[in-house]
């Protein structure tokens, strides 16, 4: 996900919303910040990565995208550390870090 | 030229429809709102108006089809009365925070149990703080009249919230009385055409009816809080516009012969034209009483009650529905949260009655005016007195 993010937390008022919650921008979920109901941050290592995009599928909330390059990008602006990619992953290429630990 | 033609109030609401010439109806029938969905879908089945009518499994489903219909910018009808109300419950909050302006007559119920088809206003009292705009109605001339003024409102690109419009089952639903009906000329220069300006359009995406997180619900209550009480002044004009075009004049709070007077009883509804007639014998006996007509329920007309009742030592409100273990009648626990900061105020004295269609005669508000006095004399332990009840009720305390 590049560039664009929604106005969130004290910066967004009663006033900037829509007549009727409308969001005029259909799909926009994305470029909302949820990845801070997280405890848990997948991290990718490229190197056993076989670029078989099966965390792309099983990712219950899009915050995986595919890159130009074949290989995926975790979205952690917006991904809530399920765990599945991890979980899925054949080669072992994700592994589940708490986000206590930098 | 107008026309002058006898008509109940059931048929009334539904010529009103098919003049502001709505293009979806959803609705389930029941008693005694019947007669409005069949005279409409008889309207569709015989062509006297173009309109998809959709005959629905339930009353939910009713609300929820007519949700979709304004989404795509239709002017949308329905009709529902008592349970049927209650078992829309939920989507009606969906429609006013969507500000879609669904028009529904309610032809007011009483609630089981026991059962009951006959009138009171318990089912508009339980929705009350669903965010709709609600109006009540005396005769079937204002269920024609308000009808077409809920369009005029709810739709107003400044409001987009929607409206009910209240009338007492039986007693008006199925009395047939003289209602004066415009030309269509005269209804359309009243009512514009219907222009959604959030409409569904495939080649604009949109996503309505999104998710809100604890982060922004608040925020959202309080957008639609501001706009239901902005809605007022646009009620108000709508009022001041169907006098312009139909010489008929409306109002928020409808005062009757309240100068000068010492008491004043306020009713809601039906039973103030016999409460009418008993205000007229009593100040020709030269007592100093009058009435107010509570017109708009919602958004409450809160400053315009207290003008009409500034001086009036005793407000009597008249209930018909009771707020069980609360302050006693709905209608008398707003008045007093009217009245309740000013200096100087009325001492209200509430009352309840005409539960379950039991009728109110002009001997019962006779009586109603004169207990009332009496209690605003002596003071009372009890927060409510009901009217013709059998047997002696004591215990309404808090």
């Amino acid at each position: 996900m590049t560039g664009k993010r929604l106005k969130t937390g004290s910066d967004f008022t009663w006033k900037d919303i829509e007549v009727g919650n409308i969001v005029k921008e259909a799909g926009n979920a994305a470029l909302r910040r949820t990845g801070d109901w997280r405890s848990q941050r997948p991290i990718l290592d490229k190197g056993k990565c076989n670029k078989c995009g099966l965390c792309w599928l099983h990712c219950p909330d899009a915050a995986i995208k595919p890159l130009e390059d074949g290989f995926y990008e975790i979205d952690l602006f917006y991904c809530k550390g399920c765990g599945i990619c991890a979980n899925v992953c054949p080669k072992d290429a994700i592994t589940m870090i708490e986000e206590e630990e930098k | 030229m107008s026309k002058r033609v006898g008509l109940e109030a059931s048929h009334a609401a539904a010529e009103a429809a098919r003049m502001a010439d709505v293009d979806v109806i959803a609705a389930y029938p029941i008693t005694p709102q019947t007669h409005i969905p069949e005279r409409l879908a008889e309207m569709v089945a015989d062509g006297e108006l173009t309109a998809a009518y959709i005959p629905v499994e339930s009353e939910h489903s009713a609300m929820s089809a007519c949700l979709g219909a304004v989404a795509v910018g239709a002017r949308t009808f329905t009709a529902t009365a008592g349970p049927g109300l209650e078992y829309m419950h939920n989507v009606l909050y969906v429609a006013s925070a969507m500000r879609l302006p669904v028009v529904m007559t309610v032809a007011n119920r009483a609630l089981s149990a026991p059962l009951s088809i006959w009138g009171d206003h318990s089912d508009a009292m339980a929705v009350r703080d669903t965010g709709w705009i609600q109006v009540f109605c005396q005769n079937s001339q204002e269920a024609f009249d308000m009808t077409l003024w809920a369009f005029r409102v709810g739709e107003d690109p400044s409001v987009l919230l929607p409206v009910m419009v209240h009338f007492d089952g039986f007693h008006l639903t199925h009395v047939t009385e003289p209602v004066i009906l415009p030309e269509q000329e005269e209804v359309d220069r009243f009512l514009p055409k219907f222009h959604y300006p959030y409409a569904l359009d495939p080649d604009k995406p949109m996503t309505l009816g999104a998710f809100a997180p604890p982060d922004i619900y608040s925020e959202t209550k309080i957008a639609q809080e501001v706009a239901t009480r902005k809605s007022k002044a646009v009620a108000i004009q709508g009022f001041k516009e169907l006098g312009d075009v139909f010489g008929r004049h409306y109002h928020a709070i409808e005062p009757y012969k309240t100068e000068g007077a010492k008491t004043l009883l306020l009713t809601m509804g039906s039973f103030g034209e016999t409460a009418k007639t008993v205000i007229d014998t009593k100040r020709n006996k030269g007592e100093s009483v009058g009435l107010i007509n509570l017109r708009l329920w919602r958004p409450f007309p809160f400053e315009e009650l207290r003008q009409a009742a500034k001086g009036a030592r005793t407000l009597i409100v008249f209930d018909r529905c009771i707020s069980f273990g609360g302050p006693g009648g709905p209608v008398a626990s707003e008045v007093k949260s009217a009245l309740y900061n000013e200096k100087e105020r009325s001492r209200v004295v509430s009352f309840i009655g005409g539960l379950g269609g039991r009728d109110m005669s002009a001997k019962d508000f006779e009586y109603v005016i004169d207990r009332g006095r009496q209690i605003a004399e002596t003071g009372s332990e009890e927060l409510f007195e009901a009217v013709g009840i059998r047997g002696e009720v004591t215990g309404i305390r808090g």
